[in-house]
């Protein structure tokens, strides 16, 4: 049986599985990015907690999938919930560094005008400091939703949803006319997923950045 | 009375009183014990060496840094422990790098006060229109833009137009020229201190630059370690009658030059040397010239404007008429030019003196090297006796309060 054939044939349940696939990406990345923004924001200003922040979110993305995964399952079983949990904690490095060096990264000069104009601490964060850093930090968020998309085909482990599944079920039938087909359109849906989120971060980002700051 | 403000305590917009900065795990403190009254309506320099603690000093005021003690005062009000944003936006700040910010556009930048205060967006739009053109940069065609779109002295225009959106009655400024090239920094004084003339706000400058302290100053503070006033003048004093050493070698030598920029052709007495119609005959001249100890006599139009230097041997070419003969009447400069600029049309004129002629032309007189030492010399002895009297007057005070 050929791709196509395969294609033809399951179409639509290929599709249904890339939904979920995408929108538990979806919901993940929006989980790390205010965490991680947060975190962030809250860490950037003092070194010590500026360094625990980046090394423990670092260590993170150093356990391998499959660990986590396994691991999660102790205390929060299977299905949407440990796969969220997991792929929340791996795309929360590239979010904390970018949003910390993007705010760091901002012209010390225009902050000291801000606060000499009378701008308290929030007002100059929300209207001067974010908005600066935010071409940084919108890199950050479009690196961790990339991650997260091929990490998440491994969620299928806790009976998470998406096209993980059908990689699973391949490589479980291995040696079965349709495992091959199966598993590449399976791994065909997550790049196009990985490309449509990615062209779409480009867009936002454009939309998003000031005119001033566009490069 | 401008110049005896701070000394006689005229009205003042800002008193230091006893202010004092010592930074953590540093021994000296950086501003020890400062007192200094700043007049309403002045721009007031701090100038001094590197480290001298005169930025520190300025951000002492608006409170970007607090003072360790002492007390601020502005507007009789003593602002060392009210909400320092909320006194911040009665201050007007620009910084050597101006810090527009890059995200917003001009109008943004310039609304950026008056929207904290809660102006209506029409009254915004007005005063930053107005603001745009106060500074020199039309309206129509600078408010949409972003500040990578500006050049540097245009940047350094609208920093200052922000400063002024909310009307601040005080200014700090640190450095604000010094970015910028020397040609447009001078463009940029000089509209600044025209901008200043109908503005009359109470400004505090700081600059590393003598000349620039002399040129905006209407009194200058010149600052030693610790932020020690070593002398708080008139531009004319300091270059005059420096207090000691360390502002004598601070204002460097020159001074006599320097203290040149300050006064005008009209202040000095002018010389006459004997002056002709150009219609006159040559005896006449010839008895203008006897009848006078200079060399040559000034030959003036029906206008009374100068035309030529005519001396006794120049008169022997009968033949050309007087208008022709002798040398052409250069070096003019009218009662506004300052020394400086007379002195220097001077040294290329034949006869070692400038025409002063009035607006229309007119011959008014001559100045000369003569007229320019005397000035000199003047200026040297009214700021010693004034500083003299002035001791005399505090130790009187002294005693008094004693």
């Amino acid at each position: 049986m050929s791709l196509f054939d395969y294609l033809n044939a399951q179409g639509d349940r290929l599709l249904g599985l890339a939904i979920e696939h995408a929108q538990i990406v979806i919901v993940s990345v929006s989980i790390s990015t205010v965490i991680g923004v947060l975190l962030g924001v809250l860490t950037y200003r003092t070194n010590g907690p500026r360094y625990v922040a980046l090394g423990v979110t670092g260590i993170f993305l150093t356990i391998p999938s499959f660990a986590l995964f396994g691991l999660l399952i102790g205390p929060l079983g299977l299905g949407a919930t440990p796969a969220i949990v997991a792929l929340v904690m791996y795309g929360l490095l590239p979010i904390v560094r970018n949003t910390i060096v993007g705010l760091r990264s901002v012209d010390p000069a225009v902050v000291e005008s801000a606060q000499g104009m009378g701008m308290g601490r929030y007002r100059r964060l929300l209207r001067i400091e974010l908005p600066l850093a935010w071409p940084v930090i919108v890199t950050g968020i479009r690196v961790a939703a990339v991650i997260i998309v091929g990490i998440a085909a491994i969620a299928a482990v806790v009976n998470g949803p998406g096209l993980g599944k059908d990689i699973f079920r391949a490589l479980a039938r291995v040696g079965t006319p349709t495992a091959i087909p199966q598993a590449l359109s399976a791994v065909l849906g997550i790049i196009i997923i990985a490309i449509l989120i990615d062209l779409a971060f480009m867009v936002v980002a454009r939309l998003t950045t000031s005119r001033g700051i566009r490069t | 009375m401008t110049t005896s403000a701070a000394t006689n305590g005229g009205e003042s917009m800002i008193s230091l009183q006893q202010l004092t900065k010592v930074f953590p795990g540093q021994a000296k403190p950086a501003v020890e014990g400062l007192d200094m009254e700043i007049p309403a309506g002045e721009i007031v320099v701090l100038v001094g060496p590197s480290g001298c603690g005169k930025t520190t000093t300025m951000r002492l005021i608006n409170r970007l840094i607090e003072p360790t003690s002492g007390r601020i005062i502005l507007e009789g009000e003593d602002v060392t422990k009210v909400n320092p944003d909320k006194l911040r936006r009665r201050i007007g700040y620009v910084i050597q790098q101006i810090g527009l910010f890059p995200h917003q556009t001009i109008s943004d930048n310039i609304a950026t006060v008056p929207r904290m205060l809660g102006w209506d967006e029409k009254r915004i739009k007005a005063r930053v229109d107005e603001l745009l053109a106060i500074v020199g940069l039309d309206p129509e065609a600078y408010r949409g833009r972003y500040p990578k779109q500006l050049s540097g002295g245009q940047r350094q225009r609208a920093g200052v137009a922000r400063a002024l959106s909310a009307d601040p009655p005080v200014m700090l400024m640190d450095e604000p020229f010094g970015a910028i090239d020397p040609i447009t920094r001078d463009r940029l004084q000089n509209e600044f201190l025209r901008v200043q003339q109908t503005i009359r706000k109470t400004i505090i400058f700081v600059t590393h630059d003598i000349d620039e302290a002399i040129k905006m100053g209407d009194r200058i503070a010149i600052l030693r370690e610790g932020s020690q006033i070593a002398q708080y003048d008139t531009p004319e004093r300091i270059l005059s009658a420096p207090a000691d050493d360390f502002v004598a070698d601070f204002v460097g030598a020159g001074a006599s030059l320097k203290r040149l920029n300050l006064s005008l052709v009209r202040d000095v007495e002018m010389v006459q040397w004997p002056t002709v119609g150009i219609h006159d005959s040559r005896a006449a001249v010839l008895a203008a010239l006897r009848a006078s100890d200079k060399g040559a006599a000034l030959v003036l139009d029906d206008q009374r404007r100068p035309v030529r230097w005519v001396s006794a041997r120049d008169l022997g070419r009968e033949d050309m008429p007087l208008s022709d003969v002798g040398l052409p009447a250069e070096a003019i400069v009218q009662p506004n030019a300052t020394l400086a600029d007379a002195l220097n049309e001077m040294l290329q004129s034949r006869y070692g003196c400038a025409i002063v002629v009035d607006h229309t032309g007119a011959h008014l007189g001559t100045v000369d090297f003569a007229t320019v030492s005397a000035a000199i010399q003047e200026m040297r002895r009214d700021a010693r006796d004034r500083s003299r009297a002035e001791a005399d007057q505090l130790h009187v005070a002294d005693a008094a309060g004693a």
